[in-house]
Order: C-alpha cells, then structure tokens, then sequence
C-alpha cells in the first residue's frame, strides 16, 4: 500500500501530461486535486498506526521490485515508513493537497493546455518527493532527490517565456546538482564502506559503534551528505538559488519553501541521524552552517523589496535554525520546525501570492500599502502567520524555535544561541515590515498591473482572494496557529509528544550524541535540572520576538523616515545588503566566467583547434612532405638506383656480419 | 541442423541491399518504394536480433549460437560467430537504431536515396559482424568493411564539408586499424610459435600465454586503435567534424554503434586478450578517460553548433564508458556496456532531434533558435526528455550506467571515481543551457515562428528511443541479468591475472621494459609441442565455468 502513496499522484501527473491539452481546467484541476487528497488519505493511514496505536510499532516496509542488480550491488525498490517519514508524508501530502487547491483558482488565467501542464508538474513534485521520504535507502531517495531538482526546474521556469524565469529554473537544477556531487560520493563512500545502502541497515551497523574522536571514514560521508543537503536545503554555501526560485508561479514557491523540496536536506539529515551522531565533527559543521545562513539570510531579507524574495530569504533563515538543531543532535526538534514551518510559511507564501493576485502581478511592497481593508481575509491570516514566524508565544514557530534555542543553549553553544536569538529579532522585524509595508500606512498601488505574466495588465480592482484560495489560507492560519501544540515543552506542563512520537527513528543516534557530550552537560533532556534554565531561556525569546515586532512598528510604521534615515547613515551596509553579500557576483566572477573562458579559450580553441588538430594536420603535411621527398628520389637514372642497390646490400651483409 | 540466426543476421541487411538494387530508381520515381522497402527490412532484421534475444540463455556466461567454418585452413582462419551477454545487445542496438536513422532522413535526404538505402543496410551488416565475430581476422575484415559505407555516407549525402570530415575520419581509424592488424597477426604468428599452428580464434587466443612485453605492445597496439574509435581524449578531434558533416542518419548511426565498436573492443580484445598489459595501462586509461568526462564536457559547453555539442558530449560520456572498463570489476563494466547501450539511445534520439531541427531551419546553430516550446510544445517534451537521460536522472536509462560505473570506479579507485562525479554537474550545466537557448524565452527569430511540430513520422522516429529510456531506466534488470554472466567471467579473467601479476613481485618494476622477443619459456613450450596443461583443453566453448 505503501507505494500508492507517491503512484497516485504521478498517476495523476501522467493523465494530465498525457492528455491535458484536451481537458477542461476543471476536470485537469481535478485530477490533480484529487490525486493529493487520495495520497493523503492513505498517508493519513499509513500514519495512523504510528500516532495512535502501540508504542512499539517501528516501520512498514515495502519492497516494490529489484530495480538495480550488478553483482554485490542490489538497490531494491522498496519503501519504508516509520514515525519520521510518516510525519513527512502527512506533511507533504497535507499541505500539497491544499497548494493545489489554491492553485487551482491561482492559476485560472493560464490556458487550458498551460494550466493542465501546471497541475501535472505540481503532482509530479509531490510523487517525487514522496519517493524522497519513503524510500528505503539511499538509491531511491536519489530518484525523488534528482526528481524533486527537475521539477523545481520545470516550475520556477514555468513562465519560460521571461528569460529571468528560464534562467533561475537552470541556476535551481545545477547548483542541485553540485550538491548532488557529494551526495553521490556520499552514497558511494558508505556502500563501500557498510556494503548496503539501505539507511536502517547503516544505523544498525553503526549502533554500536563509539562515536568517531577524529575526523573518519563515517565523518567523510557525513560531510559529503551535508554537501548535498545544503544544495537542496538551501545553506551556505548552495542558498543562491532559493531566492530566485521565486521566478515561478506563487503556489509553487509554497510548495518548495514549505512542503517539498527545501525540507530534503534536513530530512536527509534526519534519516541519518546515526550516522550523523557518529561524527560530531561534522555535526558541529551542520550547526555553524545552519546559524550563519540563518543570521546572513536573515539581515538580507530585512531590506528586500520584493515581497516574495522576503519570504524566500525567511525561508533561508528558518531552514538555518532546522540545521542548527540538526547539528546539535537535537533530530526531534529541527523535524518539529520543519513540520511547524510548513504551515506559516505555506500561509505566507499563498498569503502574499492573494496579494499579488489581487494587484493583478505586483510584488514590489514600494507599490503596496495599505491593503488591509480591501483584503481582510489575506491580512489576519498573513498576520498570522507573521506572528507565528516571529516567535509569538502560543502560536506553532514558538513552541519549534523555542525548543531548538533551549537545546542548543543546553549543549553549551552559548555563541550559536546568542546568533540565534539574535537572527530571531531579525526574523520578527522584517516579517513585520512585511505586513506593514504591505497592509498598513498609506496606499501607494499604482493603476495598472505590472511586468508579471500573470496579470496581463488588465485595469485593476482590488479583490480579496477567491473562496478556494481563502479557504485555504484559513485552514493553514488555524495550522500555524495550533500546529506547535503537538510539542508543548515539559516546561510549560506538556509532555512534548511530537518528541515522543519521534523518538522510534532517532533512537540509536540519542545514545551516540549523548556519548559524544559526555565532555559538555551531561543532563538528560526533559528533567528537572533544565527547566531552571528552560523558563528564562522561553522569556528571553518572547521579549525579543516582541522587541523585534515593535522595532518593526516604529522602523516601518510609526516613524515616516526613520527607515530611510537609517539606510543612509548606514549606506555601505545597506548597499551589500541589498546586493546580498555580492554572493551571485562573487560566483559568477570566480566560477562561471573563469570556466567559460578556460572551455572557450584553453579547451576549444587553443587544446582542440591548435595543439590536436595542429598536430595532426601537422603529421598530414609532414606525410606530403616526405612523399614529396621520395618522389625526389625517383629519379629516372639507371645509375642511381643500382648505388642504392648496392648500399643495401652491403648495409644488409655488414648486419649479418656483425651480429 | 540448427538454424544459423548469426549468419542470418549478418547476411540479411546485406541481401536487402543487393534487392534495393533491383528497383527502378530512375529519377526517383520510385523514392518512396525504396524508402518503405528498407525500412521494412530494417524492421525485419530487428525482429530476427529480438529472436536472437528471445532464445538466448542469460544464465550462461558463453558464447551461444557459435557458428564455425573454415575460411583459410592454411592461417587457421575461421568463419566464426556468437554472441554472449555482452555482444547481444549492441546487436539489438544496432538493428533498433538503424530503422530509426532511415525514418528520420526521409524528409531531409533527397536523390541517391537508393544508393543511401543499400549503405544503411551495408554498413548494419559490418556493425553486426564486428559484434559478433569471435575470429579476430573476421573482426578485422568487418572491422574495415565498415569504414567503407560509413566514408560514403558522410562523402556524398553529408553537408559542406562532408569531403574533408570524410576523409578525416577515414584516416583516424586507419591509423588505429593498422598497428591493430600487425598485432592481430603477430598474436596469430605466436600462437603459431607456441603450439604449432596460426589461429585467429578469439577463444583460443584468451588462453595463449604471453610474455608481459608482448602483451603490453600487443595492448598498445588494440587500445589505441580502439582509443581513436571511443574515443578517447586525445584522439578525439575527427568525431566533432564528422557529425558536423554527416547526415542526421550517419550521427546516429555513428554515435550511436560506431563509437561503441571502440568500447567494445576494448572490453572483448583489449582487456581479456592481455590481461596483465591491461593491469598496468588501466590507471591511464582511465585518466584519459577522466580528462575526456571534464574536457568534453567543457569543450560541449561553449560550442555554438548543435551537433558538435552532442559530439563533445559523446567524448564526455564514452569517457565513463572507458572509466567503468578500466575498473575491471562487476559494477564497473557492467556499468559501462549498460552505458554503451545508454548512450546509443539517449544520443541517438539528440541526434534525431538535432536532425529534425535541423530539417526544418536548415541551420544548427543553437542561436538560430529559442522559444521554440511555444511553437513546438511536443518536440520540446520529447526534447526534454531525451535530455534529461542525457544528464543521468535516475528514473531514466542515463543514471543507471553512470552510477554503476561510479560505483565501479569508486571501489578501484576512488579519485577517479570524484573527479567523473564532477562530469555530473558539467552535463547539466552544458545540456539544460543549451535547452534553455533553444527552447525557451521568447521566439526572437521570425523564421522559428511557424515552424512545425513533430510529424507522425517523426514521433515514429522519435517514439520508440523515448520508451527505451524509460524502460532502461525502470527495469535496467531487463538487461543486466542476461550481461552479468558474461561480465562477470571476463573481470574473472582479468582479475585472476591480477593475483598472479601480485604474486609475481618482479612485474612493474624489473619487467616493464618493452620488447618483442618471445621469453624462452614460450619457445621451449613450441619445441615440445605439449600444449600448456593449465590453459588449454580441447573444446573452448566448454572451457570455462560459469562463475
């Protein structure tokens, strides 16, 4: 049953690529709806055991078919659900269905045969990325890694036509596949290493292991996975591409920020927690990296203007916390920020494509304002959803930051919590000039839409999201707004079920993290000692989730020209800001020009034109030339020849002779 | 009697090209009678390699349906064919591409078309033969036999400057072919030094003990004239010319089989024939190929012409061919004769597309196109596609010989194995930018703005390489099980050689001078006329157990 789970919506993908030219919107629409709604429906039974039956339920596995045999090399097709990947699946076919049900009236203005091609897309990139989390080792979860890449190719490039569009689509595959590169040699490094890819096979190996003291075999793999998972997840140094994923439609940025796409390096992570846990080296690598993405993407947002570049370097930043808790070894938390994250940042997202839909292809937030009124569902579900991200106490991002903070302050980074907590300022402050900038104060719409395809440039009327649009947005803020509910920390009277629940999938890794602290506090989690610490820690980040609020409302709201004021004074800053660190120029100045010129100038032109073929039109000349040559010798003359003749021989007896 | 389905294999393209001779073609009256005549029998013969396929025995590693006739008894010289797990399919290759590659020239090859015809069917009666001759003089004959229709295919029906790429390409191979010939018949001369009698059996021959000398100039010999078919870096320049000037159908037929005779060679001669040459050139034979994965796919990257980037991209994606057989285990070739067969598809089908755009502009410059997805919306999914298996996405044919042979590599040698895996980036920098030109952005040439989607013809064309990827890539078992037996037997062979080169402390260092003089072992062996006990027994079919 396992495998209907991803087949269903390739079922679904294969209708409408086969046959969407002929379909009607509605019936395209809703194949592809329905498609999402069966797998979740089957998601939601594969997981039910796992959520309310006995504890001691670990996996279901399926074995499809062999699909690679070479010798000692088997790679089944087989998939695998234990409490991780069931909350994945519930996740990614969960908030997929209601992406496509809001596309569905998103989308409404493309053509029937664009429209179908949509839909077919959005439904192959939930079957992939379904095969992603339920494969059961590492082969096939590199079919849905490679297959999720090709459909954030196909969907940030689906308005093909903007050369922008077609571009960040290529930029998202192949910076994917420089992580793809580690992945791969990860893959090959632990095959050669365990003789099996499958990932409970490894952890089991492993498990008895001692954690690695210095830097081995399993810290080489562990590194090369976190290559490939900065490449999909968005870290430094393979961010570059997120924020122009936001080229494609709107809805497609909620399903790669939220439910899909960004969430497989972490997962990856997650899935292999042991052999994570078992280089600590490496883990403090995953935790470094997390944190500085997560301050650099956040103090680039802070000036964007582009509502939805924002939103993508909020993604960038929250995805940084995820590996922070990774990197801590606290598995159950950074999953639990994933799960909360999908839904404020879905909300976000799909909030702000209600806005740019009702400004017929708006996005710049200098030509918003004051949209509160005529949008009112979009604004109190974007705020929130802005509360929720901010850090907001009750709300879901609270309970995940919060508990992601606390670990990291319990293993002793006092630094990376100090980063964190600071990037959580930052955090509230620009989601903040979001909804001010785009809700509040004055408007400043222009008349007409603007460059985006998707408006057409029809006369604007300032309309609230549609019924299939609002209602999703409203399920997703009730989402955002009691999701973190399933993690209420021990400290405030809950019992952290999420973390239970989990547990089965990082069980072995909690030993091997532990032995690897043993140096730094050696408290078990959850007990008595740590809540001292764990109140204060949740008061700090509630004052600075409020500070950074009220910055906000002072920066963007209150005062008309402290902003600007400030971008001013501070003007060099605010220019690499706003360039975002030179990272793209940076790239393309030090690897893609000096590659291009190298093939162009040393490869082509100057191995291939001059040396190689020089060479060989050169042995061609010298051919002609010595046959020019022997013909010289064809003299004609009697006498000459018989010198010949006669050299010869004596050249031939004088051999004999002397040997 | 057993029907002899090898010699029906090979003599059946061939007799269709003697019937094409009997049409009356005068002024073309009869161009489509011609065409639909070899395309039916190019349909036919496939029919006849997928009854070779159907009754073939994956479980065993030997060769089957043999067939052996004397030819010249004086030189030992035999009439002998088979086919094992290896050979098999690059049989059934052949006979699907060569349908396809007729397909695709009837809208753009005008006049001659009967000439052209009986060259196909010409030139897929010597690749079947090179592929299954199991006498090396065969093999040479058919070996040359096949540069004969190929030089006329690019010659006459090619572009500009078909003559100059034409005769490039002819001298190329040559080069290689003669020093192949002179150890072809040195070995045959040895064999004859060491029990008495010339024999150009392959079988035989695998079991002739040679000294390491003669071994590694007979393998340098094999592997450079194989290297310049792959080929492989540096001996690559005449393949971009001659795809440049061929015909849509020539590329196909050339990237698609011709190359694969290169890797073939060495994985059938090269390796097995002088396994401890082999040990010793394999590290640079791959380095070779290391460079040919990074240099063609660089080089494929700034090309403005479409054809010659699929050119470099087929020195690129040979080279992992080249980078699996040199491994020498289990998932190294077996990779790499997936690989070929891989390559032969996905390449074939861009050359195709190539083909088609080129049909309709005329041009094969990629700036001659862009936005073409709005215009040709099938064309470019087909495209899509055939790129994607191109650049190894798992779910397609591509990704299964690459990471088989990155597996393979990776446990011989990891270093070569990292540096391939930086090819995987390079093919998707190099393929989707070129995509990308070509199909998307706004039409900005007003010539692209009417042109046609793809024809039935062409989605007949077309079709079936784009279901064979997927296939390929879905259920690579399909083709694996009945190749592993065979792959297997052969790294057995090379690798037994290894432990012996291991034992053997002097190899490599005192011995690894060159020299043509046969060590006195060997001449004592022939003044006692014993066979070697170890090596030789009567019947070479039964010889070797299946591992």
């Amino acid at each position: 049953m396992l495998v209907l789970i991803p087949l269903i919506p390739f079922l679904g993908f294969a209708v409408n690529a086969a046959l969407g030219r002929r379909l009607s919107k509605f019936v395209s629409g809703g194949v592809a709806c329905t498609a999402m709604l069966a797998s979740f429906g089957i998601a939601l039974a594969t997981a039910w055991p796992f959520l309310f039956g006995s504890a001691d339920l670990h996996a279901v596995e399926q074995n499809v078919y062999t699909w690679i045999k070479a010798g000692d090399f088997v790679a089944p097709f087989s998939l695998r659900v234990d409490p991780l990947a069931a909350l994945m699946i519930l996740v990614v076919t969960g908030i997929g269905f209601l992406i496509h049900v809001y596309s569905t009236s998103y989308m409404h203005d493309e053509s029937d045969s664009e429209y179908a091609r949509f839909f077919s897309y959005l439904n192959l990139f939930a079957a992939f990325m379904l095969v992603l989390v339920l494969g059961s080792n590492f082969l096939v979860m590199f079919v849905g890694w490679e297959g999720v890449g090709l459909c954030s190719y196909l969907l940030i490039g689906f308005w093909y036509r903007k050369t922008s569009a077609a571009d960040a689509g290529k930029k998202a595959f192949i910076v994917n596949r420089v992580g793809d590169f580690g992945f791969i040699l990860g893959m090959l490094l632990a095959f050669v290493q365990f003789g099996t890819l499958d990932f409970q096979r490894i952890a089991s190996a492993l498990a008895p292991m001692a954690p690695e003291a210095e830097f081995g075999t399993v810290s080489a793999i562990a590194l090369l996975l976190l290559v490939g998972a900065t490449g999909k997840s968005a870290q430094i140094p393979l961010y570059v591409w997120l924020p122009d994923a936001m080229e494609g439609p709107t809805p497609v940025s909620a399903l790669i920020h939220a439910a899909t796409m960004v969430t497989a390096g972490v997962y990856l992570i997650g899935r292999n927690a042991v052999l994570f846990s078992h280089a600590p080296d490496v883990l403090l690598i995953v935790a470094i990296v997390g944190t500085v993405t997560a301050l650099m993407a956040g103090t680039i947002a802070l000036v964007q203007n582009d509502i939805k570049r924002v939103l993508a370097y909020s993604t960038v930043s929250q995805l940084g916390y995820m590996f922070l808790a990774m990197g801590m070894g606290a598995f159950g938390a950074g999953i639990f920020h994933l799960y909360t994250h999908a839904f404020f940042k879905a909300l976000l997202f799909l909030g702000s494509g209600a806005v740019i839909h009702a400004l017929a292809g708006e996005q710049d937030m200098r030509r918003m304002g004051g949209l509160k009124r005529a949008l009112p569902v979009t604004y109190w579900t974007f705020l929130t959803g802005a509360l929720a991200i901010a850090g907001v106490p009750g709300l879901a991002g609270f309970f995940s930051k919060d508990e992601i903070l606390f670990r990291t302050f319990e293993h002793g980074h006092v630094l990376l919590w100090g980063v964190g907590i600071l990037t959580s300022l930052l955090t509230a402050t620009y989601m903040f000039r979001v909804v001010f900038l785009t809700f509040h104060g004055a408007s400043r719409v222009a008349s007409h839409g603007h460059g985006d395809p998707h408006g057409g440039g029809h006369p604007l009327h300032l309309h609230d999201a549609p019924p299939a649009m609002a209602s999703v947005l409203i399920v997703l803020a009730v989402g955002a707004a009691v999701a973190g509910y399933v993690g209420v920390p021990h400290a405030l009277g809950g019992d952290n079920r999420i973390e239970r629940f989990l547990a089965p999938s990082f069980e072995s890794s909690a030993a091997a993290i532990d032995a690897a602290a043993t140096s730094e506090i050696s408290t078990p989690t959850g007990s008595e000692s740590s809540h001292g610490v764990e109140l204060p820690l949740m008061l700090v980040s509630t004052v600075i989730a409020f500070g950074g609020i009220g910055l906000a409302t002072f920066l963007f709201l209150l005062s008309a020209d402290a902003a600007p004021r400030l971008a001013t004074r501070f003007a060099g800053v605010y220019r690499v800001l706003t360039n975002k660190y030179y990272v793209d120029e940076i790239y393309q100045t030090a690897i893609v020009e000096p590659v291009q010129m190298v093939s162009r100038q040393g490869l082509w032109q100057g191995m291939d034109v001059r040396v190689i073929d020089g060479s060989v039109n050169g042995i061609g000349a010298l051919v002609r030339g010595g046959a020019t040559a022997l013909r010289q010798m064809q003299t004609g003359s009697v006498r000459s020849y018989a010198a010949a003749l006669f050299l010869g021989v004596v050249v031939i007896l004088g051999y004999y002779l002397f040997n | 009697m057993p029907v002899p389905l090898i010699s029906i294999l090979i003599v059946f393209p061939l007799l269709g090209a003697v019937l094409l001779l009997f049409i009356n073609n005068r002024d073309n009256r009869n161009e489509r009678v011609v065409r639909m005549f070899a395309l039916g029998w190019s349909v036919a013969e496939l029919a006849l390699t997928l009854v070779l396929w159907a009754q073939f025995n994956g479980a065993s590693a030997d060769f089957q349906f043999v067939e052996r006739h004397a030819w010249i008894p004086a030189y030992g010289i035999e009439y002998a064919v088979g086919v094992d797990g290896i050979s098999l399919f690059l049989v059934v290759l052949t006979a699907f591409l060569t349908p396809l590659s007729l397909l695709s020239s009837w809208a753009s090859l005008h006049g001659r078309v009967r000439a052209f015809s009986a060259c196909m069917l010409v030139l897929e009666s010597a690749i079947i033969g090179v592929f299954v001759s199991i006498d090396l003089f065969l093999f040479y004959v058919f070996w040359d036999a096949m540069l004969v229709p190929m030089y006329f295919l690019i010659g006459v029906w090619g572009y500009e400057r078909r003559v100059y790429a034409a005769v490039k390409f002819m001298l190329y191979t040559m080069a290689g072919s003669v020093l192949m010939l002179i150890a072809i018949i040195s070995l045959a001369y040895l064999h004859d030094v060491a029990t008495g009698s010339y024999s150009f059996d392959l079988l035989r021959l695998y079991e002739l003990p040679l000294s390491r000398r003669v071994q590694s100039w007979c393998f340098l010999a094999f592997a450079l004239a194989f290297a310049i078919k792959v080929p492989l870096f540096p001996f690559h320049t005449w393949l971009p010319d001659a795809h440049v000037e061929a015909p849509t159908a020539g590329s196909v037929i050339l990237a698609g089989v011709l190359l694969k005779m290169g890797t073939y060679g060495l994985v059938r001669f090269a390796f097995p024939l002088f396994p401890d040459a082999a040990v010793v050139f394999a590290p640079y034979l791959a380095g070779l190929a290391v460079i040919g994965i990074l240099y063609g796919a660089l080089v494929a990257m700034v090309q403005p012409d479409l054809k010659k980037l699929v050119a470099y991209s087929s020195v690129s994606h040979l080279g992992f061919v080249v980078l699996g057989i040199a491994a020498m285990n289990t998932q190294g070739v077996g990779g790499a004769v997936y690989q070929m067969l891989n390559h032969g598809v996905s390449t074939g089908a861009l050359f195709l597309i190539v083909g088609m755009l080129s049909d309709r502009r005329h041009t094969r410059l990629i700036a001659e196109f862009g936005g073409l997805k709005r215009v040709m919306p099938r064309l470019t999914a087909a495209f899509l596609v055939v790129t994607l298996s191109s650049i190894g996405l798992p779910g397609l044919n591509g990704f299964v010989g690459e990471f088989l042979i990155l597996l393979g590599a990776f446990r011989w040698r990891p270093s070569f194995a990292i540096w391939a895996a930086l090819g995987v980036i390079l093919s998707a920098v190099y393929m989707l930018w070129m995509f990308q030109r070509v199909n998307y952005g706004e039409v900005t040439n007003e010539k692209n703005e009417s042109l046609r989607d793809l024809s039935a013809r062409e989605w007949w064309a077309l079709g079936p390489t784009l279901v064979m990827a997927l296939l390929m890539g879905v259920a690579p078992t399909l083709f694996l099980r009945p190749m592993e037996p065979a792959v297997n037997r052969l790294v057995d062979r090379v690798s037994r050689s290894q432990r012996l080169t291991a034992r053997d402390a002097g190899f490599g260092s005192r011995d690894s001078g060159f020299g043509l003089l046969t060590p006195a072992s060997q001449i004592s062996n022939r003044n006692s006329r014993t066979p070697n006990p170890e090596s030789r027994t009567p019947n070479p079919e039964s010889r070797i157990p299946s591992p």
